[in-house]
C-alpha cells in the first residue's frame, strides 16, 4: 500500500512537469509538424532564468512573494524571445523543406543554445531551493513530500485546463484545430497561417520554458540538464500520439507512473521502461496510442 | 557484381585518396592530426551507412544503436574472451551489429518518415537506457579497451592507421559495388515511388530490409574501429541520442554524391571539432551547430556539391 502510494505521487510529480513540458512539443508538431529539437532549450532557458531570477530576490532580501511571479515571469519572458527569433529566423525559411532537415536545423539551434547557456550563466550549478523551502514540507499517507512538488501537479491541471479551454471555446482555438486538420484549405478560408505559426511556436515554447522554470527550484541546474528531457519529452509525445493533446496527458501519465515504478522497484531499468514502451506503442500503433482518425486525403 | 569494379572512376579516387592519407601519415602529419584521420575514417564507415539509407529518404535518427553496439561489442570479447586482435575485432563488431539489424529490419522495413526516424531513435535509447545503468558493463562510465593486437603482435598507431584505411577501402567498394547493382538502382527508384518499383515485382521492403542490414554492419564496424582506436567506450559518447544526430549531421554536411564523400565529411568535421574545442572550448558545441545550420541554408548538397562544383568549373555541365 504504501509503496504504491509512493509509485503513484511520486509518478504523478513527474509525470505533471513532463506533461507540461510536452504538451509544447505536441502543439507545435500538431500544428507546424515540426519536431523540435530545441525545445530542450527553452526548458533549459526557462529553469536558469528563473534560477537567476530567485536567486536575485534572495540576494537583494526582496519579498518571498515575489517568488512565484518571477518564475512565470522568467518563463513568458524566455518563451516569447526565444521562440520568435527561432521562428522569424531559421523556422520560417524551411517550412517547405524536407522534415528531417527541419528537425536536423532545430538540433543545430539546440546545439548553439546550449552553449549560450554556458556563455551566459557559467558552468557551475544553481541551487535556487528558496521557494522550496518557503512552502515546506507535509505528511500524505505517511509520507513526507515537500509542497512545492505537489503544486507541480496543481500547476499541470491549470496549464491542462486552460489549453482545453482555449483549444475548444475560443476563436483562436477553433482557428488552430483546423490548421492542424488541414492547412491548405485553412489558408484558403483566409487564415493568416503564418501568424497562427508564430503564435503558436511562442505558445509552444512558453510551456517548454515554463516546465524548466517550475521544475529549477526542485533541482540543482547545471549545463546539459536539458539532453535527457529531449528523448524523454519525445517519448511521451510519440506514446500519446504526436500532435494530440489528450496524448500528451495519457502519455506523461504513462512516462511519469513507470519511471517511478522503475525507480522505486529496479532502478536498473529506469530508462528503458519509457523508451521500450515508446517502441512497442510505435510497433502496434504507430500513430500513438491517441492519435485521431485520419481522413485519406486524395 | 564486383566485374569492373576497379575501373570505376569512384573507386579510384577513393583509393589514390586513401594511399596518399597513409603516405602522409607516414611522413608528415603530427600524432594529433593522424588520431583525427583515424577517428574521421572510423566514424566515415557509419556516415556511409545512413548515406545508403538517406538515398531512399529514410533517416535513422537512432543510428548509434549498431555504433555503440559495435564498440560495445568489442569490448565485452575483451572482457569475457581476451580478444584484442583488430581483425577479429572489426569482424565481431560488424557481424554483431549486422545481426541487431537483420532483426529490427524486420520491424522498421515497413516504417517511413518520421516514423522511422522516432522508432530508430527509440530502439537506439532502449540501449543506451540499459547500458547507463547497467553495473557490470560499467554504467555511464564505460569500460576501457587494450592496444589491439594483430596475430598475437602489438600494433603500433601507425599499423593501426594503415589497417583501418585497408578497413575502409574494403567497405567502400563494396558499397559502390552494391549501388552499382540493380538492388542499388532500385534505392533511387525507391525514392521516387514506390508504387512502381512493387509494380515492377521488386518487394520495396525487401530492398530496404537489405539496405538496412547493411548500413547498420557498416555503422558497427565504425563503433568497433572508433572503440579500438579511442581505447575507451561509453554509453554517453557512443549510444546517447544527441550521437545519432551528429552522426546525422556529418551525413548532411558530407552530402550523398559519392562514396568518399563520407570520409571527407566526418573527417572535416573531426577538424572542425578539435580547432573548435581549441579555441573556444565553451562554445564548440556552438560552433558545431553553426556549421550545421550554414551547411542547411547555405550547401543544402553537403560539401561534396562544392567538391563537384570546383572541379567541374568550365566544363560542360551534364543535360538532367
Amino acid at each position: 500500500m504504501q509503496f504504491w502510494a509512493t509509485v503513484l505521487l511520486d509518478g504523478l510529480t513527474y509525470a505533471s512537469y513532463l506533461f507540461i513540458v510536452s504538451l509544447g512539443l505536441t502543439i507545435i508538431f500538431g500544428v507546424m509538424k515540426i519536431l523540435n529539437v530545441a525545445h530542450g532549450s527553452f526548458y533549459a532557458w526557462g529553469a536558469y532564468t528563473a534560477a537567476f531570477a530567485i536567486g536575485f530576490i534572495t540576494d537583494n532580501d526582496l519579498s518571498e512573494a515575489l517568488f512565484l511571479p518571477a518564475i512565470l515571469i522568467s518563463a513568458i519572458l524566455v518563451g516569447v524571445v526565444l521562440g520568435y527569433i527561432i521562428e522569424r529566423f531559421i523556422l520560417r525559411k524551411m517550412y517547405n523543406q524536407d522534415i528531417h532537415l527541419i528537425v536536423l536545423a532545430t538540433f543545430g539551434v539546440f546545439l548553439i543554445f546550449e552553449d549560450l547557456i554556458i556563455i551566459t550563466f557559467g558552468v557551475d550549478p544553481y541551487l535556487p531551493y528558496q521557494p522550496a523551502m518557503m512552502l515546506g514540507w507535509i505528511d500524505i499517507v505517511g509520507l513526507n513530500r515537500g509542497v512545492y512538488q505537489l503544486t507541480l501537479i496543481l500547476l499541470a491541471s491549470i496549464v491542462a485546463f486552460v489549453c482545453w479551454y482555449g483549444l475548444t471555446k475560443t476563436k483562436w482555438g477553433k482557428l488552430l484545430q483546423s490548421v492542424i486538420y488541414d492547412r491548405e484549405i485553412s489558408v484558403a478560408m483566409g487564415i493568416d497561417v503564418t501568424k497562427v505559426y508564430v503564435v503558436t511556436f511562442i505558445g509552444g515554447a512558453i510551456l517548454g520554458a515554463l516546465g524548466g522554470a517550475y521544475v529549477a527550484p526542485t533541482t540543482s541546474v547545471s549545463p546539459g540538464f536539458a539532453i535527457d528531457l529531449v528523448v524523454l519529452s519525445f517519448a511521451v509525445v510519440v506514446i500519446g500520439g504526436m500532435g494530440s493533446i489528450p496524448g500528451a496527458l495519457i502519455g506523461s501519465l504513462i512516462v511519469g507512473i513507470l519511471r517511478a515504478f522503475a525507480v522505486h522497484q529496479a532502478p536498473i531499468l529506469e530508462l528503458f521502461v519509457v523508451f521500450a514502451v515508446m517502441a512497442i506503442v510505435l510497433i502496434i500503433r504507430p500513430e500513438g496510442l491517441f492519435a485521431p482518425p485520419k481522413p485519406r486525403k486524395i | 557484381m564486383f566485374t569492373g569494379i576497379f575501373k570505376d572512376t569512384s573507386v579510384r579516387i577513393l583509393i589514390t585518396f586513401m594511399i596518399v592519407l597513409c603516405i602522409l601519415s607516414s611522413f608528415v602529419l603530427p600524432d594529433w592530426m593522424q588520431n583525427n584521420f583515424m577517428y574521421g575514417l572510423s566514424r566515415g564507415l557509419a556516415i556511409l551507412g545512413l548515406m545508403l539509407l538517406w538515398r531512399t529518404n529514410l533517416v535513422s535518427f537512432g543510428h548509434a544503436l549498431y555504433y555503440g553496439f559495435g564498440a560495445y561489442a568489442v569490448a565485452l570479447c575483451q572482457k569475457y574472451f581476451g580478444i584484442t586482435d583488430i581483425l577479429l575485432r572489426f569482424a565481431i563488431a560488424v557481424i554483431a551489429a549486422g545481426i541487431l539489424g537483420f532483426c529490427l529490419g524486420f520491424i522498421l522495413r515497413k516504417y517511413r518518415e518520421i516514423f522511422f526516424a522516432m522508432l530508430s531513435l527509440a530502439f537506439s535509447m532502449v540501449l543506451y537506457g540499459l547500458l547507463a545503468k547497467a553495473e557490470f558493463l560499467g554504467s555511464t562510465d564505460g569500460m576501457s579497451i587494450s592496444p589491439s593486437t594483430l596475430f598475437g603482435m602489438e600494433l603500433t598507431r601507425q599499423y593501426l592507421f594503415y589497417l583501418i584505411t585497408f578497413f575502409v577501402i574494403c567497405a567502400a567498394i563494396s558499397i559502390q559495388a552494391y549501388l552499382r547493382s540493380t538492388l542499388g538502382h532500385l534505392t533511387t527508384a525507391i525514392q521516387d515511388n514506390e508504387i512502381r518499383v512493387e509494380y515492377l515485382g521488386y518487394s520495396v521492403q525487401k530492398a530496404i530490409h537489405i539496405k538496412y542490414v547493411m548500413s547498420a554492419c557498416l555503422a558497427g564496424g565504425a563503433g568497433g574501429l572508433m572503440a579500438a582506436s579511442l581505447g575507451q567506450v561509453d554509453p554517453d559518447s557512443m549510444v546517447n541520442w544527441n550521437v545519432s544526430g551528429e552522426l546525422v549531421f556529418i551525413t548532411i554536411m558530407s552530402g550523398w554524391g559519392n562514396i568518399l564523400a563520407p570520409f571527407i565529411g566526418a573527417i572535416i568535421f573531426e577538424f572542425i571539432r578539435t580547432y573548435a574545442f581549441e579555441w573556444a572550448p565553451q562554445a564548440w558545441a556552438a560552433i558545431v551547430g553553426g556549421t550545421l545550420l550554414t551547411i542547411i541554408f547555405f550547401f543544402p548538397g553537403g560539401i561534396w556539391s562544392v567538391i563537384e562544383k570546383v572541379f567541374n568549373y568550365g566544363k560542360k555541365k551534364d543535360v538532367k
